[in-house]
């Protein structure tokens, strides 16, 4: 045990170090934007991560939690000029709130009827956005969203945000390890293995599901709350289905229960446009071919079918 | 756990590959461009990356401006916002352009523009919405008619048409929203009421049934507020209904498209557009027709297609640029200047003045009223 | 309320062309027990092949309407050959990314192949309006709605009264069973998908004349008619053509009588209620776990 802790923290180290050195020495802005739209693409991941990856429920509207957090605080702070740090508390608040509410009777279903139903929520939520035009500036997206500030540093893009965001994917990522490794975790695992068997030794299934349906809600709230505050300026097209299937896509590439999946697709997902971007008009079959792909020859993820490939390219040597 | 070493590896490596910049060639002047080429707003940005690709080779050929050949450096927005705000970093900060042109649609420019006011570029935008430049920040400029003026040269027509009362469906995205915004408030100015007002979605197959309820309520013309191919499913579901009150159209319909999706039905619409569509019918004395010309020869001469007011926005937003960054020296501040106080230039879209208070230049006879009649665009007058 | 009618008539156009491409859908789970999340593309292709074959080229009707199906059939056979056959771990999760993934690829190939501008079909017979009580009713609705009733018809009778059908049913319940009792399974499956693409493609040729056919109609269509058929019942045959009348009627209600922003939220709202309350749909009596 005491082995792998040490590796966890080396890891940890690392990673800090890596993070911090990047964001130092850096100074073209468009490299630390991207690397900050990595970070906010993070914390979706991680979210749908437990989501799927523990407990195998399939949730094709997580871009409405995104856009839940977005909104709230930009109309909290924006409009209503609400210190943003109180308003991030509402806008989890909020988010967390209505995935109880949708979770209750949602997390019941299974399988293709839970994809429809997370599907169904995500996109009445978009349409509520589009709709409620006097409150969230409708489709014409909601302008004014005022910068972070924290005593006299003001968070703009470039360094300050960068630091502000991989500091929150850090924390998260620690949290999201410390409830695996709880008795939380255990029990998501007995579902995800068997859920029947699970339910048989006495796991409240149910509750936990809703439980992991709240916490991802959160994350994707803090996620949405970060970018409204990065590009100050929001509009629903960015909240939508297709959204949702990116951060879908995020985790599957990834490998699902993974959290350093989880950055590995959020990472891939946001680069790639970028790399791709000479063959603009190929991008949407490539973007169909990967996904393809990595679900038919690699279920599990990149990493792991990158590491299968590797070992047995070593045993077909020997 | 194997796994997360190797992530981690990747990482590491990746964070050391991405910091490589390039030299730049210091005698070029790189302008950039964000347009929406794929995505739905298509029928913008493709026609305006085509027009700027297209200018961009004509002013070199004639030798650049004041010696500098100009580079042009276009990324695709989607028609995201979120896109194109990776776009436009990479543009200012990667690319390093001196001025950019676009983005296509509303959100996407209100997206970008936090970026570029930040970073002291300036940027010409090809998108309708007034939000852009009201309020107007020193750095911001539009080249696309805003809807309050299209709103207001519809209105103008149906008070000398003597309509009381209208009924009006309009598209739920930013451009439709924005016109029925418009529709509203100036409504009462000119002695009209809005006695219904309706929306549809830009895929819809099918809008009999709001048309159905705005035919009830008995107004006097109905207006449509919408982009390609909404507009044309209105114009058809009107003619099936029988419904005989005139059916005003927007300018977002102004391209040949909105005639061939919508056939017979379309005959009989009324809409403001760009003189751009009505070139050969225009006075010879009208300082517009030889640009309109040139640039329809131009652009049909190099790409298939037909011209459009909408690649007009790009033509118009390269030439004042090109305009601007004579005597500029590739200063930024000096381009900007120059830019607000650019007056009387001739362009496809209209004739521009702008000012410090007013950046998108433009008066009302940028519009002209045209009906379609027998497939062809006709005057109104 | 002379209105009304008109309402409902539009709703009868629009439940129309749901109800066509639920068939398509619930079609595939009925023989496979899988959802096909690029079904909406399948239509998509149905009906640009036909602006192709039919406006474009100008092959007689009847030929192009054949050529369309077929390039549909194809396309659904090669999918399932190296898609869904392929997939090393064919759980629910997996094939569902697998199909979505499938749905973006189509579309971007439709991209490349006919452009980003939407194209205009004419009608197979007359364009004028019938009119009913006062209501106009346009001929190629009734058109759509014969094709889906055919379809359903001619499905439901295939897989109740030929071996083949029967064969294809007993996969579904029991695959290793079915094999067992000599089934060729695999060919069951690739049938299936064929029969399922071909109903997409159908769906498509029909509803063209009404809608403008562009390479990104298929999403929006597709999400309907999973709703449509979810409210149905999935893999019911009848519940897809009764579930997407329903929803057809009910979206034009919604926005005639109470508003027409929120029209698009009804489908979600019904399906979210048919989900939590009988989530076997108005007319499958199977309960909803499945997997």
């Amino acid at each position: 045990m005491t082995d792998n802790k040490k590796t966890i923290w080396i890891e940890y180290l690392v990673f800090i170090c890596a993070v911090s050195a990047f964001g130092l020495v850096t100074e073209n802005t468009y490299y630390l934007q991207i690397m900050t739209f990595i970070g906010i693409n993070t914390l979706l991941a991680l979210g749908l991560n437990m989501l799927m990856g523990y407990t195998g429920q399939v949730s094709l509207g997580h871009a409405a939690f995104y856009g839940i957090g977005a909104y709230t605080t930009a109309i909290l702070s924006g409009t209503y000029g609400m210190n943003p740090w109180l308003a991030l508390v509402c806008a989890v608040a909020a988010a967390v709130l209505i995935a109880f509410i949708v979770g209750l009777p949602t997390l019941r279903l299974s399988g293709y009827y839970l994809a429809m139903g997370t599907l169904g929520f995500g996109m009445i939520v978009n349409i509520v956005i589009r709709e409620w035009a006097g409150v969230t500036g409708g489709a014409s997206g909601f302008v004014g969203i005022p910068m972070l500030e924290a005593g006299s540093l003001v968070f703009m893009s470039g360094a300050g945000y960068y630091f502000l965001v991989w500091g929150i994917v850090f924390a998260a990522m620690i949290i999201c390890r410390r409830l695996l490794a709880s008795r939380t975790g255990r029990a998501l695992r007995a579902i995800h293995d068997g859920e029947n068997a699970a339910v048989a030794i006495g796991v409240n299934t149910h509750f936990l599901k809703l439980e992991i349906f709240m916490f991802s809600a959160a994350l994707g709230a803090v996620a949405g709350f970060l970018y409204a505050h990065f590009v100050l300026f929001i509009s629903p097209e960015s909240f939508g289905f297709m959204f949702s299937i990116k951060i879908v896509t995020m985790v599957v590439i990834g490998g699902m229960a993974s959290v350093w999946g989880a950055l590995l697709g959020a990472a891939v997902l946001t680069l790639l446009p970028e790399v791709l971007h000479g063959f603009a008009e190929y991008e949407m079959i490539v973007f169909g071919l990967i996904l393809m792909v990595v679900m038919i020859f690699m279920p599990q993820g990149l990493t792991r079918g990158i590491m299968d490939m590797i070992r047995t390219a070593g045993r077909a040597r020997t | 756990m194997k796994q997360k070493h190797l992530v981690l590896a990747m990482l590491v490596t990746s964070l050391l590959i991405l910091p490589v910049s390039g030299a730049m060639a210091a005698n070029v002047y790189k302008i950039g461009g964000i347009f929406s080429v794929t995505g739905r707003a298509s029928f913008l940005g493709d026609p305006e990356k085509k027009t700027m690709e297209m200018m961009v080779e004509q002013i070199n050929a004639a030798g650049g401006i004041d010696g500098h050949m100009l580079e042009a450096v276009i990324y695709d927005s989607e028609g995201d916002p979120a896109k194109a705000v990776s776009a436009v970093n990479k543009l200012i900060h990667k690319d390093k352009v001196i001025a950019i042109i676009g983005p296509s649609t509303t959100p996407t420019t209100l997206a970008v523009v936090n970026f570029t006011k930040r970073a002291n570029v300036p940027l010409i935008s090809c998108a309708a919405g007034i939000k852009i430049t009201t309020p107007v920040d020193p750095w911001v400029f539009k080249t696309a008619q805003s809807d309050l003026l299209a709103v207001a040269a519809v209105y103008q027509q149906m008070k000398a048409a003597g309509i009381k009362k209208i009924g009006i469906l309009t598209v739920s995205n930013a451009y439709g929203e924005s016109g029925k915004k418009q529709l509203l408030g100036q409504a009462e100015k000119f002695g009209i009421q809005v006695i219904l007002n309706e929306s549809f979605g830009a895929k819809d197959t099918d809008t009999t049934t709001q048309l159905a309820k705005i035919k009830a309520a008995g107004p006097d013309a109905i207006v449509c507020w919408g982009t390609n191919p909404g507009p044309a499913v209105v114009a058809k579901n009107a003619k099936q209904l029988k419904i005989d009150i005139p059916l005003y159209q927007s300018h977002g319909v102004g391209s040949p498209k909105f005639i061939e999706l919508a056939g017979d039905a379309a005959n009989g619409n009324i809409l403001p557009t760009g003189k751009i569509l009505v070139t050969s019918l225009l006075d010879d004395s009208d300082p517009q027709k030889k640009v309109l010309q040139d640039y329809q020869n131009a652009y049909e001469n190099k790409f298939s297609g037909n011209v459009s007011g909408f690649g007009g926005y790009a033509y118009d937003a390269v030439n004042l640029l090109a305009g601007a960054l004579k005597g500029s020296n590739g200063d930024k501040q000096k381009i900007r200047d120059n830019l607000e106080a650019t007056k009387g230039y001739v362009g496809a879209t209209g004739e521009f003045n702008f000012t410090p208070q007013d950046h998108n230049g433009l008066s009302p006879d940028a519009f002209v009223m045209v009906e379609i009649k027998d497939g062809i665009w006709t005057l109104l007058k | 309320m002379q209105e009304i009618v008109q309402y409902l008539f539009s709703g009868i156009t629009t439940g129309a062309v749901y109800a066509v491409i639920a068939v398509g859908l619930s079609m595939l789970y009925s023989s496979t027990e899988l959802i096909n999340f690029a079904h909406g593309e399948f239509v998509m292709i149905g009906a640009l092949a036909m602006v192709t074959l039919w406006v474009r080229i100008g092959l007689p009707l009847p030929v192009a309407m054949t050529g369309a199906v077929a390039a549909g059939c194809l396309l659904g056979l090669v999918f399932e050959r190296f898609a869904i056959r392929t997939a090393r771990n064919p759980e629910p999760i997996t094939l569902i990314i697998i199909t979505v993934g499938a749905s973006i690829f189509l579309k971007g190939v439709a991209m490349i192949i006919w452009g980003k501008d939407p194209f205009s079909m004419p009608s197979f017979s007359s364009h004028e309006s019938i009119e009913i009580f006062g209501a106009a009713l346009l001929p190629q609705s009734i058109w759509i709605v014969t094709a889906a009733l055919v379809l359903a018809g001619g499905i439901h009778l295939f897989l109740k009264q030929t071996l083949t059908g029967k064969a294809m049913v007993a996969c579904a319940v029991n695959k290793k069973a079915a094999w067992l009792s000599g089934i060729p399974s695999e060919k069951m499956g690739i049938l299936a998908f064929g029969i399922s693409a071909g109903c997409g493609a159908v769906a498509g040729i029909f509803i063209a004349p009404i809608t403008m056919s562009s390479y990104d109609m298929g999403t929006l269509l597709g999400i309907k008619g999973f709703c449509a058929a979810m409210i149905g019942g999935l893999g019911s045959l009848w519940g897809a053509f009764a579930g997407g009348l329903l929803l057809g009627i009910l979206e034009s209600l919604g926005a005639g009588l109470i508003s027409s922003g929120l029209k698009d939220a009804i489908a979600f709202v019904l399906l979210l209620l048919i989900l939590y309350i009988r989530p076997g749909g108005l007319f499958a009596a199977k309960e909803a776990k499945r997997f």
